[in-house]
């Protein structure tokens, strides 16, 4: 656990839905820093975003820091690009992950490229927000979690918070990072408070990157994970704990960097690895990691990693369908008994 | 209204004249290295649209900042990249702008104000809108000019960015340096209209087209757009109508050219043609031009010098400058 976190817990700080913790560090940002602005669709008041997570910002910092875009993903990271090479740290936000398709040529070929290509001479420090992720019932074209995609692509860094206190540090440590950052927000966890709310320290702090999080400790397993299949993952691990199963669960929080050493550590010592995330299975994160971990812990292990993903479709809007998507915790369950 | 530019004065016309040469000299030695084998590179000239960079060349300050794309040396000359860092970036040297890392596609001097080349056909367009918001929170009165073929106003991001600039009234200067060809396609087959600035239009900007290749006509309307640009009243598409002497890229056979329309436009040498102009109008002698080509040959000399005797980059710097820290 981060002392950030143990501190959070220790004086009880109020407990914040995800998106009000994400509110709060957009606001200390821009409070700080005059050169953070942010762009994107709908963003400004009076709605504050499509999910509210800007509320209050554009009245407090004005339009011309909180610019409310035309529907032009392509034109909002262009600018993004172009204005943080000039300088500022811009924070822009893609409504949805699926529609980072639509302005892919700025994100891989030009955020990501235009440091290397320039020899180091001009960095661009911005951070792409994006809602991501099933369970709303919105079907195949606004629920996906495309993270792979952008972790393939070097010169980019993403995050993936789990909860409210890591969102928090995680996008002010973005923010004042110089390379551009992918933050991925699942949208189910923005208002659930009684789901994924959690207490967050108030004021400006930071969580660096490339740094996991152990969430729960344990001795049998471990279960690796990210966003909010950390909370199924925690949830099979009560679940498991009735029967002696004792599930460690590494949150790794970043995906670029990624603190590989965290997850050695733990399955050095559980000998068991059980990689967990809502993305697509095939080729997804999971089977870099997997292989990553029988590359460096092949003798040690007691079993082959498992891995445990969406389902190899288009995201389906039938409810039950939808739900057999998503991995579940009897699916996380199922991965951990083939390892025992 | 700002004050509008009447007509160039004497060193504003030869200052032209020399971006135009260093242009025209440096393709030629391009060439003439790539022909004789002394030299191997993917090579993209820009010969033909000179007269283009040239005049929004002279009218920038050094802190206005320039976007351009693969087909960019006449850009990058005229924002004032220095010959023996390009010459060293071109030849892939650890001396270049780019420690030898980005190549002439990818051509960056911040210290210039040229801030980003592209390879990528229209991606410059939404990146200029960002520099030109930062020049307008900044208070700044700093002009951005983002140049691009015709083909890139047939792709998305030139809707997009067009539009954003104009709703916002963002300082920048769209520049279609319309050479009458996308990659091997000619224009009449993949655009819908006649002049690509009747599509500023649909933006609500003001949109214009020049001969590109008229010096004077070129330095008038961009001094205009960057007048507008800096005075806060917003972006403008220029279209400056020229002509691409060498096809796509070097060894293309331009089978998709036609011959006699290719004969015209090299006969009617925009560069050959102004020089001619200077003379005939008494603003300089024959000394006067020939000393100018003099003084860039000779420093054409020393820059080909210098990057063909730089070191090919430490192989340690593959891995460099991916991420603000060492490698993840």
């Amino acid at each position: 656990m981060t002392d950030t976190i143990e501190t959070s817990q220790a004086v009880e700080h109020p407990v914040m839905p995800f998106a009000g913790a994400i509110n709060q560090a957009l606001d200390i940002a821009m409070e700080l820093d005059p050169k953070v602005y942010l762009l994107g669709e709908d963003i400004a008041e009076p709605s504050g975003g499509v999910y509210k997570v800007t509320k209050g910002l554009s009245t407090k910092y004005g339009t011309h820091r909180v610019r409310k875009t035309a529907i032009s993903e392509a034109a909002i990271i262009g600018a993004a690009v172009g204005s943080a090479i000039a300088g500022y740290r811009p924070v822009a936000e893609i409504m949805m992950m699926d529609f980072m398709a639509v302005c892919l040529d700025q994100v891989t070929n030009h955020a990501g490229k235009i440091r290397y290509m320039s020899g180091g001479q001009t960095p661009v420090p911005m951070v792409i927000r994006t809602s991501a992720g099933a369970g709303r019932g919105f079907g195949a074209q606004h629920s996906e979690l495309l993270e792979a995609w952008m972790i393939h692509t070097p010169g980019i860094k993403v995050a993936m918070p789990s909860t409210p206190a890591d969102a928090k540090g995680l996008l002010l440590t973005a923010i004042f990072d110089d390379d551009p950052v992918l933050f991925i927000e699942q949208m189910m966890m923005y208002w659930d408070v009684k789901r994924y709310g959690g207490p967050v320290p108030p004021g400006d702090y930071r969580i660096p990157f490339g740094v996991a999080d152990v969430k729960r400790e344990g001795t049998d397993v471990t279960l690796v994970s990210y966003g909010r299949q950390v909370h199924d993952c925690l949830a099979t691990a009560t679940k498991l704990a009735e029967e002696g199963i004792s599930c460690e669960v590494v949150d790794l929080r970043t995906l670029v960097p990624c603190d590989e050493e965290a997850v050695f550590r733990s399955v050095h010592k559980t000998k068991r690895a059980v990689i967990v995330h809502e993305a697509v299975q095939k080729c997804g994160f999971g089977a870099e990691l997997s292989s990553r971990i029988h590359e460096e812990l092949f003798s040690e292990l007691a079993a082959p990693v498992q891995r445990v993903g969406g389902a190899n479709t288009p995201v389906p809007y039938a409810n039950n369908l939808e739900s057999d998507f998503l991995p579940q915790v009897h699916d996380i369950e199922a991965a951990i008994r083939k390892t025992l | 209204m700002s004050e509008r530019p009447d007509a160039p004065d004497r060193d504003t016309l030869l200052a032209m004249f020399e971006i135009q040469s260093r242009i025209k000299l440096c393709d030629e030695r391009f060439r003439s290295l790539l022909t004789s084998g002394q030299i191997q590179l993917i090579y993209y000239s820009p010969r033909g649209q000179e007269c283009i960079s040239a005049g929004w060349g002279v009218h920038l300050r050094p802190d206005d900042y320039v976007v351009t794309i693969y087909r960019g040396l006449h850009d990058h000359l005229a924002k004032g990249v220095p010959l023996r860092e390009l010459w060293a970036e071109f030849l892939g040297r650890a001396t270049g702008t780019c420690k030898g890392k980005g190549g002439p596609m990818h051509i960056t001097h911040p210290a210039s104000g040229l801030m980003v080349t592209t390879g990528i056909v229209g991606s410059g367009i939404p990146i200029a809108n960002g520099f030109g918001i930062a020049s307008q929170l900044d208070g700044t009165d700093q002009v951005t000019v983002v140049n691009f073929g015709d083909g890139a106003s047939n792709i998305g991001a030139f809707h997009e960015g067009l539009n954003m600039a104009a709703v916002w009234k963002l300082p920048v200067v769209f520049v279609c340096q319309n050479n009458l060809y996308g990659e091997h396609t000619p224009m009449a087959m993949s655009t819908g209209v006649e002049f690509i600035s009747e599509r500023a239009a649909a933006y609500g900007m003001p949109g214009v087209t020049v001969n590109g290749n008229d010096p004077v006509a070129t330095w008038t309307v961009m001094g205009e757009a960057i007048a507008r640009a800096r005075a806060g009243e917003g972006p403008t598409l220029v279209e400056a109508r020229t002509y691409r002497f060498y096809g796509h890229l070097m060894g293309d056979a331009m089978e998709y050219m036609d011959k006699d329309e290719r004969k015209a436009a090299m006969e009617a040498d925009p560069v050959v043609l102004y020089r001619e102009w200077l003379l005939a109008n008494g603003h300089a002698s024959e000394g006067d031009l020939a000393e100018i080509e003099e003084v860039i040959t000779a420093a054409i000399d020393d820059a080909v010098e210098f990057a063909m005797n730089s070191p090919f980059p430490d192989a340690a710097e593959l891995y460099t400058d991916v991420y603000a820290e060492a490698q993840q």
